[in-house]
């Protein structure tokens, strides 16, 4: 009998946090206001007080919290990594995600009880590496990245002693995250070194004959005619020209969405589901967490009769990017 | 007295033609390069040249005097790849280059070389990876030269630092092949369509700014990056290696003008105008010096104005 699995909610703000407790989250996860985190955003997350704040609302309400430390440090801003690791022991989160090998190394020596997950920017895509983190740093759990098949995460689980966790919705990674650095060729700044992809310090919206364009790092992502609906210029999901062909060459503009896959994921021993988007309003965090929570519950009663309702996709077509979804890599025919 | 920087050929990223391979090593088996990295890191379909063979190539090559590094893939998923990774791990001759953790997990405890798509962002991270084995890592990509000063500073005894000085950037890794793609085909049925593209498949922006090239799942700069102006300050760092990427045509010819720049015979602003010509399309260094990685802030042709 394999156990249920958790709903992990990505937590921006404050209020974010409260509509993903509110709403049905088993866990929720956050970052500190700096490039500690990936998703290191103007605006967003949380300060020391709002962070002692959001805890207090979650650990009362019997739901986890999480805490993303899961850039790269280099030498010069180490200081303020190691001082991030003090601060979450000291908060006594449930968990630090992180990624960095000399991060894992000091939070596990340094606290030995507390528990770390390997984020997905530690880019462990099989169970070879999973063990490498397991027997070095003792990892609890691991997030998967967004390029496994179905098949190949059932294979991983299968073959670790480490809890799984897997993206169910949101934006999609096309590339095996941690190790993409596309956003910094254009722009100097990307998810490992700085905790955001296609930063919007560097982006130019731009009228033109043509129509408007968006530009990432002076690139031209892409070009939208009147009455088009723009999106924001992420590098991997622009229109690019190949062998005479104009396309979107690496992705379309689009959500991740793996409802109809739950009852093989829960069968596999998937551990947690996690949705992305701390970027994103208190509204939409409650909207999917309310959907993800209801789907959770409706797979962990009946697995064989469940079917994704059509309200539920109709409420996450409305979140997402593009507002389109698929399935992504978990189905063979998208890689 | 300043340390002696060596050569290395990294492994070839495309997927060229069974004959080519083998005549493009006999090619580099007289070449002034030190070290030679062998094997497949991007795809696991591309079976033209297969384990075997890529070990008789390392013998022919150690016989010239080369030191021989047997590459692995970058992005391990299925366990029929994690199955060839653990028999060149365990070949018993050759050094190993890990490009994934699990690549790590194989070889600790034994001599191994990371490549530059395993994460070494502080040396934290090198002291570690040098008590489980490592004996040489490749410097990330994205980081700048500031960040290897630092580095280098605390590297740990007996690991030497290499850095990728020539050739198109890998910037990214994907479970959805781009090549297969852009045919209309899936991963699945793809054909083996990368035959065709011995420098990758250019993508380019909408106003053709010449931007990105694909490479099965791998996406790379369409730009060159080129550090030949920097290798004095390669030598102050203490930099041991310096890596060239192949590329389908001219590959021994950049071998001997860093060759020749290393040993003083020629000019580095000489050599930097030489490998200019011999580029699919222009170069690149803004990582190095801290910027955007497709800058070119010591290249008389930037790349944006380009067409």
């Amino acid at each position: 009998m394999n156990k249920a699995m958790d709903l992990v909610s990505p937590a921006g703000n404050l209020p974010s946090l409260k509509a993903a407790v509110d709403n049905g989250a088993n866990a929720v996860y956050f970052g500190f206001k700096d490039d500690t985190n990936a998703r290191h955003f103007a605006g967003l997350n949380f300060s020391p007080v709002k962070i002692a704040e959001g805890i207090r609302y979650a650990r009362q309400r019997g739901v986890k919290v999480f805490l993303a430390l899961n850039t790269y440090p280099q030498p010069s801003g180490w200081q303020r990594w190691q001082r991030a690791v003090d601060q979450a022991a000291e908060l006594e989160v449930d968990a630090v995600i992180a990624a960095d090998l000399g991060l894992l190394d000091y939070a596990a020596n340094r606290y030995p009880t507390l528990n770390l997950h390997l984020s997905v920017q530690g880019s462990a895509t099989n169970y070879e590496a999973l063990t490498f983190y397991r027997e070095r740093f003792g990892i609890r759990r691991a997030v998967l990245p967004r390029v496994l098949s179905l098949s190949q995460v059932e294979h991983v689980v299968s073959n670790t002693e480490v809890e799984i966790e897997v993206f169910g919705f949101g934006s999609l990674c096309v590339m095996v995250e941690g190790r993409c650095i596309l956003s910094s060729y254009a722009t100097g700044l990307s998810p490992n070194t700085f905790g955001a992809c296609s930063p919007a310090s560097h982006v130019e919206w731009r009228e033109t004959a043509a129509g408007l364009q968006t530009r990432l790092g002076g690139v031209l992502i892409e070009t939208y005619r009147s009455g088009e609906n723009a999106g924001y210029p992420t590098l991997c999901k622009g229109s690019f020209c190949v062998a005479g062909n104009r396309y979107h060459a690496l992705e379309e503009p689009t959500s991740l969405n793996t409802l109809e896959l739950l009852p093989s994921l829960q069968r596999a021993g998937v551990r947690a589901i996690k949705i992305e988007g701390r970027q994103r309003s208190p509204v939409y965090v409650a909207q999917v967490t309310r959907v993800w929570r209801a789907a959770l519950d409706a797979c962990r009663e009946d697995p064989e009769n469940y079917r994704p309702q059509a309200d539920w996709m109709a409420e996450l077509g409305k979140v997402s990017e593009g507002t389109q979804t698929t399935l992504g890599a978990y189905s063979r025919p998208w890689q | 007295m300043s340390n002696q920087l060596r050569l290395s050929l990294g492994p070839i990223l495309y997927y060229w033609a069974r004959d080519d391979v083998f005549e493009f090593y006999r090619r580099i088996a007289d070449t002034a390069v030190d070290i030679v990295y062998l094997g497949e890191t991007v795809c696991s379909k591309r079976n033209l040249v297969r384990t075997d063979d890529w070990l008789e190539v390392a013998e022919h090559l150690a016989a010239a005097g080369k030191e021989v590094v047997l590459s692995t893939l970058a992005l391990l998923e299925a366990e029929s790849e994690l199955i060839r990774l653990r028999r060149i791990c365990d070949n018993g001759e050759f050094l190993v280059e890990a490009n994934d953790m699990g690549a790590v997990q194989l070889m600790r405890g034994r001599p191994f070389v990371t490549g530059h798509s395993v994460n070494i962002y502080n040396e934290y991270t090198l002291r570690l990876l040098a008590q489980e084995g490592l004996k040489r890592w490749v410097f990330p990509i994205e980081l700048p030269a500031e960040t290897l000063v630092e580095m280098q500073a605390a590297c740990p005894a007996g690991v030497e630092t290499e850095v990728l000085v020539y050739g198109r950037l890998p910037l990214a890794y994907s479970a959805r092949c781009f090549t297969a793609r852009a045919h209309n085909l899936p991963k699945d049925d793809c054909q083996y369509r990368c035959l065709d593209y011995p420098d990758g498949l250019m993508l380019t922006a909408q106003d053709d700014t010449r931007f990105l090239v694909l490479n099965g799942i791998q996406t790379q700069s369409a730009h060159t990056c080129n550090l030949v102006l920097e290798l004095e300050r390669m030598r102050q760092l203490q930099v041991d290696v310096l890596r060239i990427s192949p590329q389908a045509r001219h590959t021994d010819r950049i071998i001997e003008i860093f060759h020749r720049c290393i040993n003083g015979g020629l000019a580095l602003e000489e050599g930097r105008q030489q490998l200019e010509c011999l580029m699919p399309v222009g170069g690149c260094d803004g990582y190095w010096h801290g910027g955007a990685g497709m800058l070119a802030t010591q290249s008389h042709a930037p790349v944006m104005t380009e067409n």
